[in-house]
């Protein structure tokens, strides 16, 4: 296929990712409305469906934990969000690769591409999370920030397919900013965990002991939403490490030195020492738990800005990436 | 550990024992990366001396903030990565990491050599925990238990009641490692500032460049590099090669820098032909050269007031946007009967817009012009002050005029001008480019690498270990003609317990019948 209709289908894929991707976030912000409600409407609505429906369920088991459970019936919003996420990030890829072929390259050159790539990132590590996590209530946030990403990319930050300035043509490129790319993927799922987790503690700890209503008492347990937190920052974590390594050793190739306190380099270094006292606040008396997941969330938003605010604010020799 | 908020007990030795304890607990290491964290914010925001990208920034800040700027400077907020306080954090963690972490090593060796401990009284309080009923020999259950867990690569201790495993030692195996090459890559990032340096030296099509530091336009040595002993090497750039995006959206964009070079790597040597990229430097022993820009330098002869040609060269113009527009200065010392001083662009497609100024449109030469005004009198070289190249003094030098407007004209290529009053006459010859390099050697780079690989091996291993215990427990009594078996596993990481690994113990006991499981501790959904 020529590379103009490529770039072309490219473009009208991530359009369509964007579509159903919002699509997918109502769906789930539907769901989580309906699961705000008190556990009385709740129940009379599951026997309403028992009864009425063709599958009679059984009647739910007295067990606490199963509580939080909802019956298939209310479930199903959850299953369409998840299938429209999925075929979303289908259309996603497709639009990335397409990008990808047009420019013969890597597709990730330029704040455009990045955001698109980036935002992939985040969407598969959120349904390879669900695939064995607790983990749809994050979907709705994370979502969220993926559509208004995908949104701002089209719009503010998008650049043309082509090629590369002769600084950003080496392979290390397409490695340091792969494992970025992943690793801030991971990290997107992490602070959504972190900050449901936060919220839930809060109602935990203002309702202590009774039943807790409203969005944040139908979250998972706090445990489990820690533990989610905990899992990804422990994968993304070696993976950022891996990917400033090799900013690191490709800065060394191109500038001659492998590290200079660059505003992103620093704001990487920023970020993984704010990862890494988060690490540590895991196992530290009085840091475990609500202290730490501030710590997680100051180190996304250090990966936050080091993205948006030092390409677009300051001045360094990686702000050649084209906005 | 816990440290207790003040020292028990009085004396010299309690206090500096209590604050050994403070300074290697995890609650300090927390913290002092939080201070690391937030040190390193001031230097991306603030302007910074050291950093190579805007070596005016400083200045300027300063200039515009006059108040504010000689206090910031005072507390280092200038040159924040090698600032007092900022060394002070991270040399604080440094220590504190090692008191934390050698002992931790210490007490990892003793473990691992001893037995697997003896299993707490009540298994059921642990992570995980399984009943289960024997119908055959104690001892042949146990066994099986042994041989299934050493399969495992767990260390194993049977003895008359229960089996003990432990396994996992390699997480903190990892943690060590990850933590001491923190030390070691420090160190080799002391060295390289310590031993090496940095250089940046501009070269013209045509011209040549001798490693020796009168040589550089710009060299930053490290306190303790010998730089009369830098690799003696000579370069000469033969070409110089550009290629621009011709059309579409991102067109001027650049595409591929070439610098051809001939290189001596030895004095006397055999002379070598090798093209320097962005992103392929060019390495001789330990020092390497690297394209980091490029950019014009018009050909121009002069003539002064006596007739006599002065002077015959390229002159660099220094690039001031991405279509390389470029700024310079031409100075004639050798002129006679007064010195001559040139101002003005060079454009490599030019654009005399009356709105905006000369500019240039395109990045390759397509319609290149010089655009010069002209002074006379004192370049003030002879004080031997040292001067920009890409600067006149003025205090001493008269502009040119015609009437009541400056002389000002604008050369092709082949044009001249000639001065009013038979000052002297400058003729645009042609246009060479550029190159520049940076040069450096930093003997520290091996070993810093040598440690970023362990850290990263360590980090992995770490955090992908689970370091835990199993304990498998046969009742002494049998109850209803079976014993009771008690299995249990106990993590000794954040992460918890591996699934279904007592699962697969339990299965693989012969004549062993699960007898319901405790819930664990936080039910997951799903
Ligand atoms: C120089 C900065 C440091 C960095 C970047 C760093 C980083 C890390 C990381 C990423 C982990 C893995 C966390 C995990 O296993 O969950 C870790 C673990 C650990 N660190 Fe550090 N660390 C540093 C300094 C220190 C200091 C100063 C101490 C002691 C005061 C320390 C003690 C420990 C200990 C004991 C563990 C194991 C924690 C556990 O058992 O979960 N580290 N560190």
């Amino acid at each position: 296929m020529p590379t103009p209709l490529l770039a072309e289908l490219s473009d009208r894929l991530i359009y369509s990712a964007i579509a159903v991707y919002a699509l997918a976030m109502l769906t789930y912000a539907y769901q989580a409305a309906r699961r705000s409600q008190s556990p009385a409407q709740r129940s009379r609505l599951v026997e309403a469906v028992a009864v009425g429906g063709p599958s009679a369920s059984p009647a739910p088991p007295p067990n606490p934990a199963a509580v939080s459970r909802p019956a298939p019936a209310a479930r199903r919003p959850e299953r369409i969000a998840a299938a429209l996420t999925t075929l979303a990030f289908v259309l996603h890829l497709a639009g990335v690769l397409a990008r990808g072929l047009a420019a013969s390259r890597a597709p990730w050159g330029n704040m455009y591409e990045f955001t698109t790539a980036a935002t992939l990132a985040a969407t598969a590590a959120y349904l390879v999370f669900l695939r064995r996590q607790p983990v749809r209530d994050l979907g709705v946030w994370i979502l969220a920030l993926v559509t208004l990403s995908l949104g701002l990319a089209v719009t503010v930050l998008y650049t043309p397919a082509g090629d590369l300035v002769p600084a950003l043509n080496s392979y290390w490129l397409v490695i340091h900013v792969a494992a970025a790319i992943i690793a801030g993927g991971v990290f997107t799922v992490g602070a959504a965990a972190t900050a449901l987790y936060l919220l839930r503690r809060r109602a935990d700890a203002r309702d202590a002991g009774v039943a807790v209503a409203g969005y944040a008492g139908r979250l998972p347990a706090a445990r489990t939403l820690e533990d989610i937190a905990h899992t990804a920052h422990l994968f993304a974590f070696p993976v950022w490490t891996f990917a400033v390594l090799a900013g690191a050793i490709w800065a060394e190739d191109s500038w001659g030195r492998y590290w200079g306190w660059d505003p992103k380099e620093t704001w990487a270094f920023i970020t993984w020492v704010l990862y890494a006292a988060y690490l540590h606040a895991q196992s530290t008396a009085g840091w475990r738990g609500t202290k730490a997941g501030w710590l997680a969330l100051a180190g996304y938003a250090a990966f936050l800005f080091n993205f948006v605010g030092v390409n677009l604010f300051i001045n360094g020799l990686h702000s050649y990436a084209g906005v | 550990m816990a440290v207790p908020r003040r020292p028990t007990g009085g004396g010299a030795t309690a206090w500096a024992r209590w604050a050994w304890r403070t300074l290697t607990s995890m609650r300090t290491a927390v913290l002092l990366l939080l201070a690391l964290a937030l040190a390193a914010v001031p230097g991306s925001l603030l302007p910074q001396r050291g950093v190579a990208f805007d070596p005016g920034a400083v200045t300027r800040f300063n200039r515009d903030n006059p108040t504010l700027g000689p206090w910031l400077d005072r507390l280092g907020f200038f040159e924040v990565y090698s600032s007092p306080w900022f060394a002070a954090i991270y040399l604080l963690l440094m220590v504190s990491m090692t008191g934390c972490v050698l002992p931790r090593a210490a007490r990892l060796w003793e473990s691992a050599r001893a037995e697997p401990p003896r299993a707490p009284t009540n298994l059921a309080r642990l992570d995980d925990h399984r009943r289960a009923t024997v119908t055959v020999e104690r001892a042949q259950v146990l066994q099986a238990a042994a041989v299934h867990l050493r399969a495992r690569r767990f260390r194993v201790v049977v003895d008359e009641h229960s089996v003990r495993a432990e396994k996992g030692y390699l997480r903190e195996v990892g943690n060590l490692v990850f933590h001491l090459s923190l030390l070691v890559l420090l160190f080799g990032v002391a060295i390289g500032s310590l031993f090496g340096f940095e250089g940046r030296v501009i070269v013209v099509e045509g011209a040549s460049f001798t490693n020796t530091r009168l040589q550089y336009d710009e060299f930053t040595p490290g306190p303790l590099t010998d730089a009369e002993a830098l690799t003696p090497f000579s370069l000469t750039l033969d070409d110089f090669t550009a290629e621009f995006e011709t059309s579409g959206p991102q067109r001027g964009s650049a595409r591929d820098f070439q610098a051809d070079v001939t290189v001596l790597r030895t004095p006397g040597g055999a002379s070598e032909a090798v093209t320097v990229k962005v992103n392929h430097p060019l390495r001789v022993e330990g020092t390497k050269v690297f394209l980091t820009g490029n950019g014009y330098a018009p050909v121009v002869s002069v003539r002064d007031g006596r007739g006599q040609t002065v002077f015959t060269g390229p002159v660099v113009f220094a690039p001031v946007d991405g279509n390389l527009s470029s700024e310079g200065v031409i100075k004639i010392p050798d002129a006679q009967p007064t010195q001559l001083g040139f101002e003005g662009f060079f454009l490599p497609t030019a654009s005399i817009d009356p709105q905006v100024g000369p500019r240039s449109l395109y990045p390759d030469l397509l319609d290149p012009q010089l655009l010069l005004t002209a002074y006379t009198g004192d370049l003030g070289l002879a004080d031997g002050a040292p001067q920009s190249v890409f600067r006149l003094d003025k205090s001493d030098l008269t502009q040119v005029m015609t009437g009541d407007e400056p002389f000002a004209r604008a050369l092709a290529p082949g044009e001249s001008m000639t001065l009013p009053d038979g000052q002297g006459t400058l003729t645009f010859e042609s246009v060479s480019r550029f190159a520049n390099f940076q040069i450096a050697q930093d003997p520290g780079k091996e070993t810093a690498l040598a440690a970023a690989v362990a850290l990263l091996l360590g980090l992995t291993v770490s955090l992908a270990v689970r370091r835990r215990r199993i304990w498998i427990r046969v009742t002494d009594t049998p109850t209803g003609g079976a014993f009771t078996l008690e299995a249990a596993t106990y993590a000794l990481t954040r992460r918890g317990p591996v699934p279904d690994e007592l699962s697969s113990v339990l299965a693989a006991l012969p004549g062993t019948e699960p007898a319901g499981t405790d819930p664990s501790p936080h039910d997951r959904e799903d």
